[in-house]
């Protein structure tokens, strides 16, 4: 009787182990470069775990490699919402290094940056495809939000029924909108902040609890 | 038929290709026949555009091909707007997306978007 029920209590924790609700979920931040995802991702994990991860740029493509933080514990509400985030390279359809060179880069740094920075986009996008449970589309407020980078990657991740959020980042700026982000993703909850300054973060951590917990 | 051939020294190419055409090939068939015509210098017009999975291929297989000094990567841009959200339950459900969206691809060095709108896209393309 005590191996039946000792088999019994085993099966069913492997059960709730491959069921369960609490399951951590892996939420990609993702966007066009220069959007800000690492500028959240740091505001993120430094609020929460009190580390950074990775380093912020205002030259595009600073992000090449996918960063992951586990096991970031947001409190709301007398709750407790863990999730990994997984902080992204931006993504383009194109990449010419001699964009870099007007940053005072030399040649062989800057064909490096941008081999990297497609190594970083395909990653990205590899990603998608298989390894996030939900999304964090940022984009910098203050640039016009129909792009056929941004539609198509609205529309990837629509196909893929991945929970999205959609943060209008840099809202610290003069000639920031809002509303621009809202009219062209209607279909989808946009969150205004400034990750950098840190406004409006109460909202940012409450909708995060509430769609990917 | 001979296939018109572009010259060398003058003149962008613009390939029509037929929904009828594309449905015949698989998805990576047909990100290699858009890839080989853009870095050609072609502009690709699509009549039925890829689907959101076929998009997210044709960026990654750009990436792994820029290469400096030789091919920097594509401008696309699609018409109407993709709208898989508003594709239908059912469709969705029948595994049927909705991709119908005229499409134009071109290499990033050579075409450059100067308008777009729900109705129009203007484009200016430039010889190598």
């Amino acid at each position: 009787m005590g191996l039946l029920s000792g088999l019994k209590d085993s099966l069913q924790r492997v059960t709730d182990s491959l069921f369960s609700e609490d399951e951590q979920k892996r939420i990609g931040i993702y966007g066009p470069p220069n959007a800000g995802k690492t500028t959240l991702a740091n505001r993120i994990a430094r609020d929460w775990t009190g580390d950074a991860i990775g380093p912020e740029s205002h030259i595009p493509h600073e992000t090449r490699r996918a960063r992951r933080k586990e096991n970031v514990e947001i409190e709301r509400n007398g709750k407790s919402v863990s999730i990994d985030i997984v902080d992204t390279p931006g993504v383009t359809t194109k990449v010419n290094y001699e964009e870099f060179l007007d940053y005072e880069m030399e040649k062989d740094d800057a064909v490096r940056r941008s081999r990297e920075a497609t190594e970083g986009v395909a990653e990205a996008m590899h990603w998608l495809r298989e390894d996030v449970d939900g999304v964090i589309y940022v984009l910098d407020s203050t640039e016009d939000p129909f792009t056929q980078v941004n539609t198509m990657l609205i529309g990837i991740i629509e196909s893929r029924d991945l929970p999205v959020l959609i943060f209008a980042n840099k809202i610290d700026l003069d000639d920031a909108s809002t509303q621009r982000i809202r009219n062209a993703f209607p279909q989808h909850e946009t969150v205004p902040l400034s990750a950098l300054e840190g406004n409006n973060m109460d909202e940012v951590y409450d909708k995060i609890a509430e769609y990917f917990g | 038929m001979p296939e018109a051939k572009a010259s060398d020294n003058d003149g962008v190419q613009i390939d029509l290709i037929s929904a009828e055409r594309m449905d015949g090939l698989a998805s990576m068939e047909k990100i290699r026949m858009i890839l080989d015509g853009v870095r050609d210098g072609k502009i690709v017009i699509l009549e039925d555009g890829l689907s959101p999975d076929e998009e997210s291929k044709l960026i990654e297989v750009t990436m792994t091909e820029i290469s400096p000094d030789e091919f920097n990567g594509i401008e696309i841009e699609t018409y109407p707007r993709s709208s898989t959200s508003d594709s239908g339950i059912l469709g969705r459900i029948m595994g049927r997306e909705e991709t119908s969206k005229l499409t134009v691809i071109g290499p990033a060095n050579q075409i450059e978007t100067l308008h777009k709108d729900e109705t129009v896209i203007s484009a200016l393309v430039s010889r190598k």
